[in-house]
């Protein structure tokens, strides 16, 4: 289902994640979130953009575990453990962030 | 019933290696070795991976896709490292075959000869050759 952001049509698959990579904008974060009646907050944004600086680095979105420790390495202790994100992200901080990040579905999530 | 940040009940853990011999790119094997490998590890398995024959070409330094149209998955291996898979052994005779050295590579790794992959190999409990 096609997602409306900035008064354009983007192309999503059927779970929701942008089709093209390229077609992300902050916006698409936002628009995505309201659809699942989630309100951003600037510790949803800090995992976000964290999302967008590790697939530039690495070309994918890292599984949830690594996701959780390298963020904890980044942003601290307190914010590095699965509670924390789940609590941000309550459909599973790897699902639900990389999806609001526009990055594919993680490898290894099933 | 268990909050899904609790942590899971560790399951077995076996040694499997994934022996990488072609060339990145022309076929998937390279890239589908990869998504296994990241998939083995996200599921807490004890990985190792080998690069032999053109295999030593997907982690060359400077790889630039832009000309087949293919995306370059090559930064995808310096992210092994944040998935604690850090045995990456090159066979020392298909390094040396191509004019390679282990500065020519974007990730560390330990260069073995054929004999000491070979005992390697005898250790695993699963070897995948790609």
């Amino acid at each position: 289902m096609p997602i409306e952001v900035n008064g354009k049509s983007l192309e999503t698959d059927e779970e929701g994640y942008l089709a093209n990579l390229n077609d992300w904008v902050p916006e698409c974060a936002t628009v995505m979130a309201a659809l699942e009646d989630q309100e951003l907050t600037e510790s949803h944004w800090e995992v976000i953009n964290f999302l967008r600086e590790y697939y530039d680095e690495y070309q994918i979105a890292p599984a949830v575990r690594v996701l959780t420790k390298a963020i904890g390495k980044k942003l601290g202790k307190d914010k590095g453990n699965s509670k924390y994100l789940y609590e941000l992200f309550p459909y599973g901080p790897g699902k639900q962030a990389c999806k609001y990040a526009g990055l594919p579905k993680p490898t290894g999530c099933v | 019933m268990s909050e899904p940040w609790e942590d899971e009940v560790e399951g077995p853990v076996k040694k499997f290696m994934f022996v990488n011999r072609k060339s990145p790119y022309g076929t998937v094997y390279a890239l589908e070795s990869l998504e296994v490998v990241l998939i083995t590890a996200a599921f807490d398995q004890d990985v190792s991976l080998v690069f032999s024959d053109d295999g030593v070409y997907q982690i060359k330094k400077g790889q630039n896709t832009d000309g087949i149209g293919m995306k370059n998955f090559s930064p995808t291996y310096r992210a092994l490292e944040g998935y604690d898979v850090e045995k990456l052994y090159v066979d020392k005779e298909s390094l040396e075959e191509r004019g390679l050295t282990e500065d020519d590579l974007l990730v560390d790794v330990e260069v073995l000869s054929r004999a000491e992959l070979a005992d390697l190999m005898d250790d695993q409990d699963v070897v995948l050759s790609f």
